[in-house]
């Protein structure tokens, strides 16, 4: 009976998140997992993940590095014979384990979403060079020495902007007026 | 003349694609097109914010389509991580009522409301379906006969939501290009991933996934390929000489926008197009043509 009870609240819970209603309709035929270009590199592939959420492995679901390989191809969404929107699904469980502070397996996909929103969140615009230095200083300092002889290419071909693009003040002060509105309301899910 | 509200996205405007900016804006002069830059757009959030969090996400796409809301034109974009964001949170709005009572509250402390009317385009989907095919190979000036291209659609421009185009076996580029006299190559991998900013994070995953590509291309005898993302260009462009050095491959394979493509065949000149963007030289292939 308890594991009854278990079970269920982690599948509430993914069902109650915007994208996530569909994981109660799941019959394990595994077409997402054949159709995910990435499903060999994931530690569990998209179609074990539901399973494992329906048999209420929180835990383990949340901390695999499995969602942070998800391309959003949406091959899989298109595909699914059952209707479940199986992109917004690994979205929702990646949230969600961000939230928890739960690990992330050995992936630095979560560090640089997390670098690309810094900077969304502070300018309203992404400066791919300033992006991409700082998400290896974060991560690995000395990678980002690998990144010279593609900042070099991109800047003889006239592709490097160093300056980001910047809103007008009255733009900017209403975006951020946006956003930290939205923070305080929480996250969508 | 057809007007529309253009939103470039941050890689087209200024960023590593602006040749896609610039060669849109040449051909839409060519075909009759006004594309009026939304003012003060911000980026769209993209694949990053909406995994980590969604209801930002919603609110950077949001104030974009309350401003486009104003002008009452649809809302065109060259980018597929754009066209997703932007349609996405369309969808999300009508679809979930608690979401939308917290964007709409988020963006009155902007001054700002959306009634959900914008309808968000593709570049692809305006020059192929409102101006048309007929209309665009009537423009052309220098027919690509001979040219051999590998029409790339990548995902976003086609998936999730029930678009323009076939989800899996699209064709309109396909079309396109044989509408500008060059010869579409089968190209099985058409809408696979290019690994999109995980060329980032997982460098050797997105490599093998942009060597797949490069080698289905080569061996349908493409020439060139062209993209309709800013993304997937660069990825297949900037780092073909990674995926050489890895794979221990000799792709040379230019990677060009299709708006650049079609501004060639317009007669258009490099200066408007950018060509000298492309980090794989183009000019042999386009020889011919220039």
């Amino acid at each position: 009976m308890e594991k009854m009870i278990r079970t269920d609240a982690f599948v509430n819970e993914i069902a109650a998140l915007p994208g996530g209603e569909g994981v109660r309709l799941c019959i394990q035929c595994g077409t997402c997992t054949a159709s995910c270009p990435n499903a060999d590199r994931m530690e569990h592939t998209p179609s074990q993940l539901i399973a494992m959420a329906r048999a209420g492995m929180r835990d383990e679901v949340l901390s695999s590095d499995a969602m942070w390989y998800c391309l959003s191809c949406y091959l899989c969404t298109v595909r699914c014979p059952r209707g479940i929107k199986q992109t917004d699904l690994m979205h929702a469980l990646e949230s969600l384990a961000v939230r928890e502070g739960l690990s992330h397996g050995r992936t630095l996909t979560p560090a640089m979403y997390r670098s690309f929103n810094d900077f969304v969140y502070s300018l309203g615009s992404l400066p791919e060079f300033g992006f991409m230095t700082w998400f290896h200083l974060l991560t690995n300092p000395l990678r980002a020495f690998r990144l010279v002889p593609v900042m070099l290419k991109l800047l003889k071909r006239g592709r490097l902007s160093i300056r980001a693009r910047r809103l007008t003040p009255q733009g900017t002060r209403q975006l951020r007026a946006v956003l930290d509105r939205a923070e305080s309301l929480g996250g969508a899910r | 003349m057809k007007y529309y509200t253009y939103f470039p996205g941050c890689s087209s405007s200024e960023g590593g694609a602006k040749a896609y900016g610039w060669s849109a804006r040449a051909i839409s002069k060519v075909l009759d097109i006004e594309l009026i830059e939304l003012d003060d757009w911000n980026c769209c959030g993209s694949t990053p914010y909406s995994s980590i969090d969604e209801l930002v996400s919603f609110c950077l796409s949001a104030r974009n389509l309350a401003l486009a809301e104003k002008r009452g034109l649809d809302l065109v974009t060259p980018c597929s991580s754009c066209y997703v964001s932007l349609n996405r949170t369309n969808s999300y709005l009508k679809e979930y009522p608690d979401i939308k009572a917290r964007v709409d509250e988020a963006l009155a402390a902007g001054d700002l409301e959306y009634h959900g009317t914008v309808r968000v385009r593709h570049l692809l989907d305006v020059l192929v379906n409102d101006i048309g095919y007929g209309e665009i190979s009537s423009k052309v000036k220098r027919s690509l006969s001979g040219l051999k291209i590998a029409p790339y659609y990548g995902c976003q421009v086609v998936r999730p939501s029930p678009g323009f185009d076939h989800p899996e076996f699209p064709q309109s580029l396909d079309k396109l290009i044989a509408c500008l006299g060059g010869e579409p190559v089968p190209f099985p991998l058409k809408s696979r991933c290019c690994g999109g900013s995980l060329i980032i994070s997982e460098e050797a995953l997105a490599l093998d996934l942009i060597r797949k590509l490069l080698d289905c291309a080569l061996s349908n005898g493409a020439e060139c390929l062209v993209t309709v993302c800013p993304l997937c260009q660069t990825n297949l462009d900037v780092y073909q000489s990674r995926v050489n050095k890895r794979f221990k491959t000799s792709f040379n394979l230019p990677i060009l926008f299709f708006t650049q493509l079609m501004g060639v065949a317009f007669g258009l000149g490099d200066e408007e197009l950018g060509l000298k963007t492309c980090i794989v030289p183009a000019e042999e292939a386009l020889a011919k043509y220039l």
